[in-house]
This record gives structure tokens, sequence and C-alpha cells, in this order.
């Protein structure tokens, strides 16, 4: 099933690249081209982002262990969609201006969260290889964990260059809290499991004490 | 697996696709306005176009995307619509957009505005100087600003409905001018755009344009001028003292906290261009200011 369903999802992955392909060439792009493509990106690059975060939850939830093979695709689709977004801010946006671009990155708390989350994608996208994953062993699971960082500064990024309407930076957000507390909640259940086991087995050994001494 | 992905794959389509490739709809039930003289104070740049100028829109009232007030458009009906001239005069009075239509020949000004977000177009406005209407009314001594007050109706303006989080900014939209700014000539109350009236969605039927200030401050679709005593409020200073003053003079030294305001996209074109100073009028407005600190009055 794997084997159909993986070229598949990696066309779906195409779709708002064709959409942004086809509209670009229609002349259909808005009255402000550029901060259309940058948005676009950018959103996409978010939602892969927290696509590429939902595989394990998934996961362990429908017990599907396969799901695991369209995580890595997933991840580099949102750093191309991500690299996409920061060329256009490079190249559209700025024009190559380097000293308003390190300006930028420098004193603006939006940009400067929004580089951050591009380049810690950029050690994952290249350490996803086979090769990669087989040589850093246990440490690129390590490694691997910067995607959480990279999520957080994304939804950070939109948060913070919003005007006034937070929603869909909250949309995000709210979606990013529940793929990670997930992860907490799940690292931290046998500690809470056995502090309860612990405790019950006080309240035992009380009981035990108590009916000893009645 | 699919019916997961594709769950994941159309919001993310509901949530960032639509907007920005529907086309607007042309909801405008605009009116030929005769007998406009021509402006000195226009400038000859490219204007923008007409779709240019009604489908990007900043116009929270209608929606907060570019291209919401343009949809929205059809639910601001503006008639019957009257504005309440009131506070520090000798003759309040409430006038019927008729009235207020033939308080002043048109005008055709061509200004340029000046976003906050570092965006301009080019506009040819219909209007008159709000000087007219101020003058009719007879401030008192005690009149030293003027705070606007847009319709606040969650009928006829639905992003005044609140949402999930509330509510966008306060509404009503409310916006101030000192005096000598509301008298200075280049202050036009605008009724029209490209030789008919105003579309809803830039402010129908009558709003105000400052072309040295930011954008925001040009208040739409007003009901209400009243003349106060106190510096007024103003609705996105409310929200955000930090990031917008009461003057929001357009000033390329002076950055938004969040961005640069030394260069703006023109729409229309690909190379950024530098801002000017009061956009451009500073030989006409920099006398306003003389004396005070800009930094600090931003």
């Amino acid at each position: 099933m794997i084997s159909w369903l993986k070229p598949l999802v990696f066309l779906l992955c195409l779709i708002p690249f064709g959409q942004l392909a086809y509209n670009a060439y229609t002349g259909d792009l808005g009255v402000n081209p550029i901060e259309t493509i940058t948005r676009f990106t950018g959103s996409w690059a978010l939602i892969f982002l927290l696509g590429s975060l939902a595989v394990t939850p998934l996961r362990r939830l429908t017990r599907w262990n396969e799901l695991i093979k369209f995580r890595r695709m997933l991840g580099l689709f949102a750093f191309s969609y991500a690299l996409a977004h920061f060329s256009t801010y490079l190249g559209l946006d700025l024009f190559f201006d380097w000293a308003a671009i390190g300006k930028d990155i420098l004193k603006r708390p939006y940009v400067t969260a929004g580089f951050t989350a591009f380049v810690l994608m950029i050690p994952l996208a290249i350490t996803s290889t086979a090769a990669m994953i087989r040589r850093l062993g246990k440490r690129w699971q390590q490694l691997h964990r910067l995607v959480y960082l990279a999520a957080i500064g994304g939804v950070i990024h939109f948060y913070w260059l919003v005007k006034a309407d937070i929603r869909r930076p909250a949309q995000y957000g709210a979606v990013l809290a529940l793929l990670l507390g997930y992860r907490l909640v799940v690292k931290l259940r046998p500690r809470i499991a056995a502090r309860f086991a612990s405790n019950a087995s006080l309240v035992r050994s009380a009981k035990r004490s108590s009916t000893l001494v009645l | 697996m699919t019916s997961a992905s594709a769950i994941a794959l159309s919001a993310g389509v509901a949530a960032t696709g639509l907007d920005w490739f529907q086309l607007p709809s042309d909801a405008r039930a605009a009116e030929k306005l005769a007998n406009v003289k021509k402006s000195s104070y226009n400038t000859t740049e490219k204007q923008n176009s007409f779709k240019d100028i009604t489908t990007y829109n900043n116009f929270y009232e209608l929606g907060v995307d570019k291209g919401d007030p343009a949809q929205n458009a059809k639910y601001l009906t503006t008639k019957p619509w009257t504005v309440s001239v009131e506070g520090e005069v000798k003759k309040a009075k409430t006038f019927d957009i008729d009235e207020i239509m033939k308080l002043s020949p048109l005008e055709e000004r061509v200004y340029r505005l000046r976003c906050v977000e570092a965006w301009s177009m080019v506009i040819p406005w219909i209007g008159f100087p709000l000087s007219a209407l101020i003058k009719s009314v007879e401030p008192t001594n005690n009149a030293k600003f003027i705070q606007f007050v847009t319709l606040q109706d969650p009928k006829r303006m639905p992003g005044q409905q609140p949402g999930l989080f509330g509510s966008v900014l306060e509404w009503p939209y409310v916006e101030g001018l000192r005096m000598d700014e509301a008298m200075h000539p280049l202050t036009i109350l605008g009724v029209g755009l490209y030789g008919e009236t105003l579309p809803a969605q830039n402010g129908a039927p009558v709003r105000l344009i400052v072309p040295w200030k930011y954008g925001f401050k040009s208040i739409k679709s007003i009901v209400k001028v009243r003349f106060v005593e106190k510096q007024p409020p103003a609705s996105w200073n409310i929200m955000q003292p930090q990031e917008y003053g009461f003057y929001s003079n357009v000033n390329p030294e002076v950055d938004h906290p969040r961005w640069s305001q030394a260069t703006e996209r023109r729409i229309g074109e690909f190379l950024r261009r530098k801002t000017l100073m009061f956009n451009g009028y500073g030989d006409q407005v920099a006398s306003l200011y003389k004396g005070m600190d800009l930094k600090k009055n931003y």
C-alpha cells in the first residue's frame, strides 16, 4: 500500500507550489504579488512543519507504524516551502539589499524568529538522508529535536508580524501546543503512573497496618 | 491515513489558499460625479488602477484580509446616511450626505497614499477641503482638536461582529486631528474615486484623506465629527500606543517597532522606493510641526 501511497502524498504536497505557479503564470497573484507569494509560501511551510510533527502522535494513536515513512517527506516539504518563503523575502521583497536584510534580522523580532526557525531547519534537511541517519546514530534523534524549536520559532514569527488580527497565528499555535503537549504527556506518563502506583501501595500498606492495629 | 492527510491539506487550503486567488466581486453601485475641477495639488505620478485601489484595502470593519472589504462591500449600504457635526461649535448640525456633497465644489485630488505597512498607491480622489465643513459650523475658541467616528453597525459592517478572540479593534473606529491639521488645504473629505462616488470598501460615502499621514489616519465611512478641547483618542493608538502615535506622520526616519519605514513598495512596481518625509508633502505641511520632536511625537 505504501508503495503507491507515497507518490500520491508527494503529488498532494506539490499542489500548493502548482497553484502558485499557475496563478503566477496567469498573472493572478493579486494587487501585491510579492506579498501574496511571501504569505502563501510562509503559511505552507508552517502547515507542513505541523504536519511532520503530527506523524508521531497519529502513529501512536492509530498504531499504524508505516506512517513514519511520510515524516521525512513532510519535513522536507516544510523546508522547501520555507526556502521559497525566505528566498522571496531576500530576492523579491528586499532585492538582495543586504544592509536592509541584516538590519531586519537583527532589529525586528519577527524577522529574527523566522530567520532562526529557518536556519534551524537547514541541518535537519541536510541530515535527512538514510546515510546520515545511519552515520549519526543516536545523535540523529537528538539533533532532530531542533524541529520543536523551529516550529515554535515559526509560530512566533507569524504571531509577531500580524498587526492586530491574531486569529490565524493563534490557530497554528493551538495545533502546535496540542502536538507538543501530546509528547510531553507521553514522556511524563510513566513517571506519573509510577507516582500513582507508589501512592496506591502506600495507601494499601497503610490500610493493612491500620487493620493490624485494629 | 489518506483521509487524515487530506483533511490536513484541505484545512491548509481553507486557511491560506482561498484568500489570495479569489477575485473580488464588483459590488459597486457608483454614480458619476459631475463638475469636478482639477486641483493644483495633484501629483503627476502614474495612478494606480481602479482595481488596485478597490480590491486591496485595509478596512477591518469589512474584514481583516486585503480582499475582504471588496467581498463584503455589499453589506455596507450608504443610503440614507447622515453625519452629525457637534461639540465646540456654534452651529451644530446633522448633515444629510446630499448636503455634504454640495458643501463645496468637488475637486479631483490625485494623492500619494502611504500605508503604515510600507506599501503605497497613487489615487485620484474626489472631494473638497475639510475646512469648508469646519467653517460652516463655526467652531468656538475651545475647539482645539477634531474627533472623527466611523459607523458602528455589525449588520452593515460584519467585521464588527465579535469573533472567538473578541474584537480585533475597539469599535467604532475613531481618529483625530489637531485643528491646524484639519484646516490645512491638503486635508480633504473624500466622496469619490476615479470620477464616481466612493465604493464601500474605500470608505463610502464620506471619508477623511490626510495625504502626509499613514493611511489609517484617513478614517472611513464617517458618521460623526466632534470638535473638542483635548486630544481625542485614536483607534490604533489605543490598541498599540508604542507602535501607532497620535500624529502618525509619514516619516522614513522613525521605524515602526516591528518593521522599517525607510522604504515602501508602490503597488505595481517591483523595486522598493525610498519613503519621503511627510509622504512628499513636506513643503506644504512641515511648518505645522515646527519645533516638535517628531521622534517623540510619532
